[in-house]
Parts: C-alpha cells; sequence; structure tokens
C-alpha cells in the first residue's frame, strides 16, 4: 500500500513537473496546427530541438546572454518552419507530414554527427546554460521544498513555475486567436480547403502562420525541457516524442484549448504510473523477471502509447473534450 | 597468394569485445544486491593494421544521456567501465582520435543492454582504410557499388510501401516494421533454431506476408469499412508502428546481432571495387525479385488489377474488379518483400531492433522522388536514393549522410512533388 501511495505521489509530481509542460507546450502547438488548421507537422520535436540548442549554444558555445539564447531558439524554429512551409503546404497533407519527420530526424542526426562537435558537442551535448535563469528565481534555489508529498529542489520549482505560467499564456493566446476571424478562417481552412479559396482566402499564408506559431510553441516547449533538465543532447529528441505529443493531445482532445494540457498531464501522470507501478510489481517478484525485466519498463512506455493512440483514434477519435464532427479529418 | 593476402588486408577488421563471461553467473544469481556494482561494458579497439589503439577516448552514458563515465584505451587498446547497474547504456568513441587511416565502419556509437552480473563486451566496427588509400579499388565505383545494393533493398521495401498508397490512400508508417519483422523472424529461426539462412529467408517472407495480410484484414479493412479518415489512418499507423518497434526491442533487445551464416566474409576483388559474396548475392537476389515484381506487374491478371486499382479504385471496381482482395494481395507482396529486403538488410549491417524504421525515411525519399502510389516510380526512385546516399560520402562524413538523403526528399517536394513518374492530378 505504501510503495501504491509512493508510486501516485512519484506519477503526481511528473503529471506537474516540466517534463509535463514540454509535453503540453508541444501539444498545444500541434494542437494549433492540426486540431484547428488540420495541417499534420510530425517533426515538432525537431521545433523543440531548435529551442533547447538555441538557448544551449547561444549560452555554452558563444557566451551570449541567456535572453539571446532565447531569442536565437525562437528565431530558428521560425526559420525552419518557413523552410519546410514553403515547398509544402501547397501539397496534399501528408507531404508536409514526410517532409516534417524527416526533416526532425535528419536534424537530430546533425547535432548527433561528429562533424558538429564544434556547435552541439555532438552526442555528449552541452550543459551548464541554466545559471542566469536559476538566478532570476526569487527564491532561494540550493534549499529544498515539500509540496503534496513530493520533494522538489528551488530550482526544479522555478522552471515549473515558469513553465506552467508559459501555459497558461499559450492557452490564453490559442483561445483568443480561435475566437477571431483569424482562427474561424483557420478552421474552414480544415473543413474545405477549397471553400475558403473561393471566398478570396489567401490559404496559403494562412497554414504558414499556424505553422510558424505552433513551431514557436514547441520552441518554448524545449526550451522549458532543457532548461529542466539543464542539458541538452540530440537523444533526448527523438521522433517518438511527437507522437507522445499527439498522443497526449488526441487524449485531452484535439481543437479544444485546453484539451493538450489536460492530455499531456493526464500522459505523464499515466505513464510515470505504470513506470514505478511496473517495477515496483518486478522487484517485488509479482511479475516473474522472465516475462518482463526491469530494464523492459522504459520500452513498455512506448508499446502503451503506441495501443493507446490506435485505440483512441479508432474509438474515441475526439478525445475527452473533444467534438467528434471536428475532429473526423479526411486528407487532402 | 600476395593478392590474397592483400585482399585480406583489404578486409575490414574490428573486433573486439571481451565478452567476459568470466565472472560466475552463478555469484550474480546468488547474491543479486551485491552483484549490483559488478555490471560493466568492455571493449578493445584494433585493427590489423595500426595494431592496437591506445588514447582514444570511450565515453559511456545512459539512454537518455547521463555520462556514466568517460575512460581512455590503454596500450592493449582495451577499455573497461564499471556501471551502476544493469540496464541500457551507450557507448560512444571519439572518432577525432583514431590514428591516421583508420575510421568507422559506421556510427561512432553503439547501445547494448547490460544484464545482472554480466561483463558486456561491445564492438565498435573500425576499418582500416586500406582501402581508400590503395588496393586498386576507385572510391566513386565502390560507392556506386554499395549505393546500388542499398538502393535495391530500399526498393524492395518501397515497392509495398508505394503500392498500398496507391491502392488504398494509406500512408503506412508502419512499413518500417515489416522489414524489421523479416530481420527479426529470420534471425530466431537462424541463430535460435538452428536453420539455414537461406530457408529461414523463405520462413521469414512467410511471415512477412502473413503479417501483411493480419494488417489489412484485422487492422484496415474493417477501419475503412467504418469510413476512418485517411488522416486518422495515419495516425493509427504510427501508433502500431511506435507499439510494434518497443514490442521488438522488448523481446529482441537493444543490440545489433548478426546471423549465423556467412560471417567474416572476405571482400572479392572486381579491379575498381570489391564486394564481400553474400553482399553480391543480395544484390543478385534484390535484382531478380524486383524484375519478378516488374513482370507480374506488367503480365499476369492479377498485376494489372494492381495497376489498375492503384490507377482508379472505382474505374477498377466498376469493370468488375475484386477490389478487397487485390488490397490483401498488395498488402501480402509488400509484407513479404519487406521482410526479405529486411533479412538482406540484416545480412550486411547485423539486425536491430528500429532497423525498419530508420530505413522508412528513406523509403519515403525513394517512394516520394518516384512519385507517390506508382509502383515503377518506388523502384526507380529508392535505387536513386541509395545511390545517393552513399555517394554523398564522397563529400560529406559518413555519420551524416542520411541527412544527405532526407535532404533530397525535401528539395524533391520544392522541385517536382509529383516525383519523376508521377502524375500531378495526385499531389494538389
Amino acid at each position: 500500500m505504501a510503495e501504491l501511495i509512493d508510486a501516485l505521489a512519484v506519477a503526481l509530481k511528473a503529471g506537474l513537473g516540466f517534463q509535463a509542460i514540454f509535453l503540453a507546450l508541444l501539444a498545444i502547438g500541434i494542437n494549433l496546427q492540426f486540431g484547428y488548421t488540420g495541417l499534420l507537422n510530425f517533426g515538432q520535436i525537431a521545433f523543440a530541438m531548435l529551442g533547447g540548442y538555441g538557448i544551449a549554444i547561444s549560452v555554452s558555445q558563444w557566451g551570449l546572454n541567456f535572453w539571446v539564447g532565447v531569442a536565437v531558439g525562437i528565431l530558428a524554429a521560425v526559420v525552419l518552419a518557413l523552410l519546410l512551409g514553403l515547398p509544402t503546404l501547397r501539397l496534399r497533407a501528408d507531404y508536409l507530414a514526410i517532409a516534417t519527420i524527416a526533416a526532425a530526424e535528419g536534424l537530430r542526426l546533425l547535432f548527433r554527427s561528429v562533424s558538429a562537435t564544434p556547435v552541439t558537442n555532438a552526442t555528449r551535448g552541452l550543459a551548464g546554460f541554466n545559471n542566469e535563469f536559476v538566478a532570476l528565481a526569487p527564491w532561494d534555489t540550493a534549499r529544498r521544498y515539500s509540496l503534496l508529498g513530493t520533494r522538489w529542489s528551488g530550482a526544479e520549482l522555478w522552471v515549473t513555475a515558469v513553465g506552467w505560467v508559459l501555459v497558461a499564456l499559450a492557452c490564453l493566446l490559442i483561445w483568443l486567436l480561435v475566437r477571431s476571424p483569424w482562427g474561424r478562417v483557420v478552421k474552414s481552412i480544415r473543413e474545405d480547403e477549397d471553400a475558403v479559396r473561393a471566398l478570396g482566402k489567401n490559404v496559403y499564408v494562412y497554414k504558414m502562420q499556424a505553422l510558424v506559431l505552433g513551431g514557436i510553441l514547441g520552441a518554448l516547449g524545449g526550451m522549458i525541457y532543457a532548461l529542466g533538465t539543464g542539458s541538452a543532447i540530440p537523444d533526448q529528441y527523438q521522433n517518438a516524442n511527437t507522437f507522445l505529443a499527439y498522443a497526449a493531445l488526441i487524449l485531452g482532445g484535439a481543437a479544444r484549448v485546453l484539451g493538450p494540457v489536460v492530455g499531456a498531464m493526464l500522459m505523464y501522470f499515466i505513464i510515470q504510473f505504470a513506470d514505478t507501478g511496473l517495477r515496483t510489481l518486478i522487484t517485488n517478484g509479482v511479475i516473474p523477471e522472465g516475462l518482463l525485466s526491469a530494464t523492459d519498463v522504459a520500452q513498455i512506455r512506448f508499446v502503451l502509447i503506441g495501443l493507446g493512440l490506435i485505440l483512441l483514434l479508432v474509438f474515441r477519435p475526439q478525445g475527452i473534450f473533444g467534438d467528434r464532427r471536428e475532429v473526423m479529418l479526411d486528407a487532402r | 597468394m600476395s593478392r590474397g593476402r592483400m585482399l585480406l588486408r583489404l578486409l575490414l577488421l574490428s573486433v573486439l569485445g571481451g565478452v567476459a563471461l568470466t565472472l560466475a553467473p552463478g555469484v550474480a544469481h546468488a547474491q543479486p544486491e551485491e552483484s549490483a556494482a559488478s555490471e560493466q561494458v568492455s571493449g578493445t579497439l584494433q585493427t590489423t593494421l595500426s595494431g592496437p589503439i591506445e588514447g582514444v577516448e570511450v565515453v559511456v552514458t545512459t539512454p537518455d544521456g547521463t555520462e556514466i563515465d568517460t575512460v581512455e584505451t590503454d596500450e592493449d587498446g582495451r577499455w573497461v567501465v564499471p556501471l551502476p547497474g544493469p540496464g541500457q547504456y551507450t557507448v560512444t568513441i571519439d572518432e577525432e582520435a583514431l590514428p591516421e587511416g583508420v575510421v568507422l565502419n559506421g556510427a561512432d556509437s553503439r547501445t547494448v543492454t547490460v544484464d545482472a552480473g554480466r561483463n558486456q563486451g561491445v564492438i565498435i566496427g573500425l576499418s582500416d582504410g586500406s582501402r581508400n588509400s590503395g588496393g586498386g579499388t576507385v572510391r566513386w565505383v565502390q560507392l556506386f557499388v554499395d549505393g546500388l545494393r542499398f538502393g535495391l533493398l530500399i526498393a524492395m521495401a518501397a515497392v509495398g510501401l508505394s503500392l498500398i498508397f496507391g491502392t488504398t490512400g494509406l500512408t503506412n508508417f508502419a512499413h518500417g516494421e515489416l522489414v524489421t519483422i523479416g530481420a527479426i523472424a529470420a534471425w530466431f529461426i537462424n541463430v535460435e533454431g538452428g536453420v539455414p539462412l537461406i530457408p529461414a529467408a523463405v520462413i521469414a517472407m512467410v511471415i512477412g506476408a502473413g503479417v501483411g495480410a493480419l494488417n489489412e484484414l484485422g487492422i484496415w479493412r474493417p477501419l475503412r469499412r467504418r469510413g476512418t479518415g485517411l488522416i486518422a489512418a495515419l495516425v493509427i499507423s504510427i501508433g502500431l508502428s511506435l507499439l510494434l518497434r518497443y514490442l521488438y526491442q522488448i523481446i529482441f533487445g537493444g543490440r545489433s546481432e548478426a546471423y549465423v551464416d556467412y560471417r567474416g566474409q572476405r571482400a572479392v576483388d572486381y579491379g575498381p571495387f570489391t564486394l564481400t559474396d553474400k553482399d553480391l548475392a543480395s544484390l543478385v537476389i534484390a535484382l531478380a525479385v524486383l524484375l519478378l515484381v516488374a513482370v507480374m506487374l506488367q503480365r499476369t491478371k492479377i498485376g494489372k488489377a494492381m495497376r489498375a486499382v492503384a490507377d482508379n479504385r472505382d474505374l477498377a471496381a466498376s469493370s468488375g474488379i475484386n477490389v478487397n482482395r487485390v488490397i490483401l494481395v498488395v498488402w501480402m507482396m509488400g509484407g513479404a518483400l519487406a521482410a526479405l529486403g529486411g533479412v538482406l538488410l540484416g545480412l550486411s549491417d547485423e539486425v536491430q531492433w528500429d532497423m525498419g524504421f530508420r530505413l522508412l525515411l528513406l523509403m519515403f525519399a525513394g517512394v516520394t522522388l518516384g512519385g507517390l502510389g506508382t509502383a515503377y516510380g518506388a523502384l526507380v526512385g529508392s535505387i536513386v536514393v541509395g545511390v545517393f546516399v552513399q555517394m554523398s560520402t564522397l563529400v560529406i562524413p559518413n555519420d551524416v549522410k542520411y541527412v544527405g538523403g532526407l535532404l533530397l526528399l525535401i528539395v524533391i517536394l520544392i522541385v517536382r512533388p509529383q516525383g519523376i513518374l508521377g502524375s500531378r492530378v495526385r499531389v494538389g
């Protein structure tokens, strides 16, 4: 029983911690692109990587100010969105999907390659770039604090607090946007692109705006993640994370302002609970070692995400809050 | 005989590792708690020309990037890193520190799974470099032949991907997992079952066809009947890909393994290029199989029906073709071809749990280049991508060669999104 409560506390911390914020910001960006505009961005993790590395490279390698790093990260995300969007947004939806997933994998391989060592420090990554950020905290970051039965370091708490403020601002922005004329155009593009074009709207420009804005949100997510872990390593930005964010978005409900946030929190809670729970069951011998070993648990989470994604889309594509009619998308 | 000795030198040598089972497993079992600190990874860096390589930095990290330790190889080229416990670890060596003439065979890092109490040997392939500096091979010809072989393997997997897209409209992100299942099934039959590789490959193809049929009958046909949108189907295929990929990792483990047969073959000199017998065989097999597929598409009734359905599904249905049956055959054929591609890829590059996923993006590049939905386009495009990726190492480092292929994909989308053989109506 005590172990169960421990597992719950660990899971609760994960559901509120910076990993959940990272996932939430990624999913909010995808929500704008996929949920509202109908764009398939399968390379959201690349935007996060550019955000994280924007700070890491600027501060650790170039010795620049932290805020310059933030600007570099956002700028890099905007450039990537433009580069990907220019050729593919005129084409059918799956071309954007293929181009973005290829770009994400390509960028990761590039960042971890030996020839990129002078800039990205290859597979070993960069560290020690968040001191300036941590120093901004209004409380003592060296102390440990206890919240809701979980232990947090001061620095962790600061990243988390800033992160949730960012999430709240992002939600507010999305809420204002989708209620505006811009939001109505974008939603009409999702429903029928040709009809919008017939009304004289420049569909291409609207799609591009959605892609850029979603990419910036992804970059912010990557920054929070990099600041939370205190390091930037290419292999942290695996493609599977993009689909983790998709799963979170669909779980919460696409095309809903709070859908991705609730989805991300729930997702991390479930993953961490399953993780800790399974490990406990294995060490206690409830699950025999031959069936599943402790090292397999890290993989189980992706199996569960894959299964969850399939089941959700087949049986409840609208997730918890969504509207079924809004998420019946078809490729164009 | 001197030629033979020269060839011997041309061989890539690497080697390594002290799979030291010297640590008594019995002890580990008796006291799992105490033995927690006894896990380690180790290996040796050496090649025949250079001998043991001293002073190369070896970094051991966990998969999420936390560094365990950094050591340098000793005068015998050996290195050992004690680990905090069992689990997965990534070993990376510093390529810059390798002596003149010695280059990496593949990636500069390898991920291994270390069991409790084990000293896990880690093999990082090194090449003498003698292939480039002498021996009569012309580098671009060598790369062209390697690229052709690689491109044919991509093509085998990509034909199914393209035909499935053409007949059902589904962009199947789980197609790479069909490649992996072929390689892994053949590995289990070959290594655990003791069956020679050729019959094992045939069984793997049957399994691949079965998995393809299962895909269609179990998931995609019911979903089509429910009227699931194409984007939803695409995301479902991603879910399936994640599910299968990590299931493979649990079953097969994070390591890479070779088949029992045809190990350590020497490259045969063909003048401007060298090729091992197994690579030559896989080149010939791939070429023969793809020719058969082309003849089948061109001449047989079912082949014509496939092209008809891919071209215009409604017209095909109204002219009396049983569309669902054609799609089922496409899935089975795609599965079998992908499985064979996986076996051949496993033969040259070893079997890994995510080999199919890494190939998937190059398949997409090939299929897009050739024209999404066309069978011949996938063939041509994949071969071009394979050759391009290999030959790009003339100007870019080996470890970023895939990036070149992915960049090519994005350039194609800008210049000619319908591909070489595709028609413009498909992309709008």
